[in-house]
């Protein structure tokens, strides 16, 4: 079943995952987008954890995707958070109209 | 059925992590004396203090214990157990500077949540510095940032602080996913993520090629974002300027020291090959990739941006943070050599730059309390009003040029002779340039502290006592390492033991 597909898919899905994740993380400008994006990233890391925790037999990597999705609920909690205190200043969540502070 | 020697290892191991226990603990009730006491104005500090004090204790008892403890997941070394006293003498003196922060307290603010943060912070950064598996890496760095995170917004009214505070929380997620891409690729090669495993995974089986550079490059920009290295700083400056003046303090020095620590634990136990450590003071490398030059790479990138930005900064929280971008990069000159000459220069410099670089700060602070901001034309004419402050900021930036009689000079010699030793002499050349540079912006500064024209109206700041206490407590040892700087090599040399597995 899982073992039909050969892993080198998983992997290349993952690293297309990771690719549009960080593509997205620098093209897009509404920072809600952006976060988004890097939950994309995080996920495409989770699926590599599987594919490989899955093929060597091993568990270590599936408890890393655990922590994974904890710690990314954390940081997203965290980062809208953040958007929300910063929407409140500057009426904005637009990454390109934050810009008070240059070189 | 209950295995014997697991408990006596576990026994061993709650015993060795009671300076974390106590960390958590603190944390658990200032959280909850924040709730029942809403408005005290320095309850929560206290009771930080205490907890950080305890913990310290039994931080220097276990100073010479080495171990293995949580099944490998954590190795109790004395290098772990340096960073983690540098980490909290760090944390400690924060603490009290922010007690006399004014842009911290301004318009009655609650600070209960930030005490509490920075000790789940500082809780983070010991996991950091005694990590052994990359599950704890990630664990620890997550703790540490996201802690951080809210810390740089805290004054969150202010814009520039929750500018500052958006900046980091997306560089910061955006770096830590790709060093966990970097740990799942290393994963996958190696079928492990405790460092030692990986070693051994790594000499059977000959792993190397493209796939490992990746992953190894990937790690090192989740730990280079962490210590502000070059290609991974943008984050530093805007962050920096926009946090209250002691985070970025905080930030300058302890989130700096948890990521060296991991960056040269990992090195040196993952990396390294340790069945032939016929020599033990110098590391030889495992497979064909050299990292001693991409590391090499990093450090001249980052010391070279860091001072030739410094340059035209007219903010001063702004121009300490490309100082201290600069200062990581010569810090970096000693993991480049990969000896254990290389780690005791790393040790003592990053104790020398924890004093100087605070006490930098610490005056900005003082002075940003009386004139509201930290425009560098405000400190016309301060060599006049604050004779003393001004004093110590002279000694404390003639330190982080690097010039004796202070510690930074100490800090400076140790490096450039571990990299003299293991003749990297061109780098050795790039360094002393960078300090030469560095010379420059950090006299504008008494420059115009002492020169340049001011508004005469010659009033006298007058500052409270405890801050006096603060800057003799930062700028007496700067002078006193400068000259009697034994103690600090003897420390330093007998930290450098790092336990590399059973």
């Amino acid at each position: 079943m899982l073992i039909d597909v050969p892993q080198e898919y998983y992997l290349i899905l993952s690293a297309m995952m990771f690719v549009i994740g960080s593509v997205g993380v620098l093209t897009r400008r509404n920072a809600i987008i952006i976060f988004m994006s890097i939950e994309i990233m995080l996920n495409s890391v989770n699926l590599t954890f599987v594919s490989f925790a899955a093929f060597m037999g091993d568990t270590a990597g599936q408890i890393f995707v655990f922590f994974v999705m904890a710690v990314a609920a954390a940081e997203a909690a965290v980062g809208l958070a953040i958007v929300l205190a910063l929407f409140r200043n500057k009426k904005t969540i637009y990454v390109d109209e934050v810009s008070l502070m240059k070189w | 059925m209950i295995d014997e020697i697991f408990l006596s290892q576990l026994k061993q191991s709650v015993d060795l992590f009671l300076p974390e226990t106590i960390l958590v603990a603190t944390f658990i009730i200032a959280l909850i004396f924040d709730l029942i006491y809403k408005n005290s104005r320095y309850l929560i500090a206290v009771i930080s203090i205490i907890g950080l004090v305890f913990s310290g204790i039994f931080l220097v008892n276990q100073s010479t214990s080495s171990a293995a403890i949580f099944s490998g997941m954590l190795s109790f070394d004395p290098f772990g157990n340096f960073f983690k006293i540098l980490i909290l003498l760090t944390t400690i003196i924060i603490v009290l500077m922010s007690v006399f922060s004014k842009e911290l307290y301004e318009g009655g603010r609650k600070t209960g949540e930030y005490y509490i943060l920075i000790v789940g912070m500082t809780f983070g950064m010991f996991l950091l510095a005694v990590a052994n598996n990359l599950i704890i890496v990630y664990l620890a760095i997550e703790t540490m940032s996201i802690s951080s995170y809210i810390l740089a917004g805290y004054t969150k009214e202010i814009k520039r602080a929750s500018e500052a505070s958006l900046k980091y929380v997306i560089f910061g997620a955006v770096s830590s996913g790709m060093m966990i891409y970097g740990i799942s690729l290393i994963y996958g090669l190696t079928g492990s993520l405790t460092f030692d495993a990986i070693n051994s995974a790594m000499i059977s089986s000959d792993i190397s090629g493209l796939t490992l550079l990746i992953a190894g490059l990937m790690i090192i920009a989740g730990i280079g974002y962490k210590i502000s290295a070059v290609p991974f700083h943008f984050w530093t400056p805007d962050v920096y300027e926009g946090a209250p003046i002691t985070i970025t303090a905080y930030l300058s020095v302890a989130s700096k020291a948890a990521g060296f620590a991991v960056l040269i634990r990992f090195l040196k136990v993952s990396f390294f090959d340790s069945t032939n450590y016929a020599n033990d003071e110098i590391w030889t490398l495992i497979g064909t990739i050299d990292w001693q030059i991409v590391i090499a790479i990093l450090s001249v990138l980052t010391m070279t941006l860091g001072n030739l930005v410094a340059l035209w900064q007219t903010n001063m929280k702004r121009l300490l943070a490309y100082s201290s971008i600069a200062h990581a990069g010569y810090i970096l000159m000693g993991v480049v050599v990969m000896t254990d000459i290389g780690v005791t220069s790393v040790l003592i410099y990053f104790f020398v730059y924890m004093i100087m670089n605070l006490g930098a700060f610490l005056v900005v602070m003082i002075i940003a309390n009386k004139t509201g901001n930290e425009d560098i034309q405000k400190y016309n004419g301060i060599g006049h009003k604050a004779p003393f402050v001004s004093a110590c900021m002279v000694i404390f930036l003639i330190s982080l040029t690097g010039l004796p009689p202070t510690a930074g000079f100490i800090g400076k010699w140790a490096v450039f002779t571990a990299v003299l030793k293991s003749e990297y002499i061109w780098l050795a050349v790039v360094g002393v340039l960078n300090s030469v540079v560095s010379l420059y912006y950090y006299v504008k500064i008494f420059r115009n502290m002492y020169i340049r024209n001011f508004e005469d109206d010659s009033e006298i700041y007058e500052f409270s006592p405890g801050t006096y206490i603060l800057l003799i407590i930062l700028a007496v040892p700067t002078l006193i390492f400068g000259i009697y700087f034994t103690p600090l090599l003897d420390w330093a040399e007998s930290s450098v033991k790092i336990f590399l597995g059973v």
